[in-house]
């Protein structure tokens, strides 16, 4: 059977992992390898490389971090922050990364999603969505949080996937470093509208929260950063606590 | 030494790497008439099966002439589905036929969404009908990281099944010749310890 993954995430700044809460006020987490290593080590299924702040400084992904991690770990990772040509997804994935993660510029031009998936595969090709809780409806946002497009996250996500999107990863702006639990009906609504997989990202602070992503949210796969950087919660733990309540996972 | 065969699909960088982490001594001949030194290939790969249009016929002379004087041939993910007959994706191109079948379609759900989303990412876990070099010491329902549209058909060489809507071919071997649809570059310690298994063979 198909597992649910746990994903963690590497929001990178100037090469050291840093996390902030709905996007902003960000405090040192660590060195992204030695991160790596140690969830490795404690078996999560995938990372992801963020660069927080590479779209808003006009700079993409440095590809020194993406080498460190790749060194220390075989697994699959994603590389995000930044990513707006194909030059950027090449050093990307030149550097080690097997998939990209693509937001504002493929808001701006979502023909980049085709061109790289035409280049690497669908499934070298994530579209992350930043959403809000915002006049009824999920509205996208742009550029780390900062650009309201008024676009629905739903009908993004519906767009990205017939341009060759390979999956979703779908945040929400309002839980974002809040540890109040993954918007499940955010998430549901997006994985019930695409036919690829949506990884859930932004709430989460306990075990139940991610039973809940899996089961309510409908998501195939939940992303986390802080809640496992300060050691709070280890990731074998938590896939313990999925398996007695029936959720597959890798052990 | 084992040849890496660089056709441009997708990322030779963590293969390498993986490679590199079993001790395996490997280059990555640009001519196909350099695997004729060769006692290995590896014929790595993501992506669509168009990408393999590149490995034209001197390619696959050379690398079918290697394999008939006895080197070992190893394909991952598409490249393990060149090593069937062809595939959906790309139909009228051929793949290199040593396994009988043609690959198809993971068949999406009916209504676009559901419990069997395409592409099949993530670990899923490998049965072994029967023992095999590549999956030795490994226990059944071990899991491995996938990442793929089209499947390759159980066939009697098949080394491992997955199950994934339909059952398909995880692993295939016959003598030498071995091939994987996941990725045991990306498999953790389950995948580095198939590339091992495969290199002490070799």
């Amino acid at each position: 059977m198909l597992s649910k993954r746990i994903i963690a995430c590497l929001d990178v700044r100037d090469g050291k992992v840093v996390k902030g809460t709905n996007f902003e006020g960000l405090r040192d987490a660590g060195d992204p390898a030695e991160l790596a290593a140690r969830y490795n080590r404690d078996g999560i299924d995938e990372i992801v490389i963020l660069d927080v702040t590479a779209t808003l400084e006009a700079r993409q992904a440095r590809a020194h971090t993406i080498h460190a991690v790749a060194r220390e770990i075989f697994l699959p990772l994603c590389v995000g922050g930044g990513i707006r040509t194909e030059a950027d997804a090449a050093a990307a994935i030149e550097a080690g990364a097997d998939k990209v993660s693509l937001n504002t510029a493929a808001l701006h031009d979502p023909s980049l999603i085709t061109r790289l998936a035409a280049r690497y595969g669908s499934q070298a090709v994530i579209v992350a969505i930043d959403a809000k809780r915002q006049n009824g409806r999920f509205e996208v946002y742009a550029r780390s949080g900062t650009d309201h497009t008024t676009r629905d996250a739903v009908e993004w996500a519906r767009e990205a996937t017939g341009r060759g999107a390979g999956e979703i990863l779908l945040t929400s702006i309002d839980r974002d470093g809040t540890r109040s639990g993954f918007d499940c009906e955010l998430t549901a609504a997006v994985s019930n509208s695409v036919p690829i997989p949506v990884i859930a990202s932004g709430g989460a602070g306990t075990f139940e929260h991610f039973s809940e992503v899996f089961t309510a949210g409908q998501a195939d796969a939940a992303l986390a950063a802080s809640i496992f950087h300060f050691n709070e919660k280890s990731v074998s733990e938590l896939k313990y606590h999925l398996r007695s309540r029936d959720i597959a996972v890798r052990l | 030494m084992i040849a890496l065969v660089d056709y441009g699909a997708g990322n030779l960088t963590s293969v390498r790497k993986a490679l590199s982490a079993i001790g395996a001594d490997y280059c990555t001949p640009t001519a196909p008439a350099a695997l004729e030194s060769m006692s290995a290939i590896v014929v790595p790969g993501v992506g669509h099966f168009e990408a393999t249009r590149v490995l034209d016929q001197h390619w696959r002379a050379a690398i079918r002439s290697a394999v008939e004087r006895g080197a070992a041939l190893f394909g991952i993910c598409l490249g393990m589905q060149w090593l069937f007959e062809g595939s959906d994706e790309a139909p009228g191109l051929a793949g290199l036929g040593l396994f009988r079948g043609s690959c198809v379609h993971l068949a999406g759900p009916p209504h676009g969404t559901g419990p069997f989303k395409v592409p099949h990412v993530g670990w899923n876990s490998l049965r072994f009908p029967g023992l095999s070099m590549s999956m030795s010491g490994l226990a059944q329902d071990t899991q491995v990281y996938f990442t793929h549209s089209y499947v390759a058909p159980v066939v009697p060489e098949s080394a491992a099944v997955t199950t994934y809507g339909v059952e398909f071919s995880a692993a295939v071997e016959q003598g030498r010749v071995a091939g994987v649809q996941f990725h045991p570059e990306k498999s953790g310690d389950a995948g580095l310890r198939i590339l091992k298994n495969w290199l002490d063979a070799v």
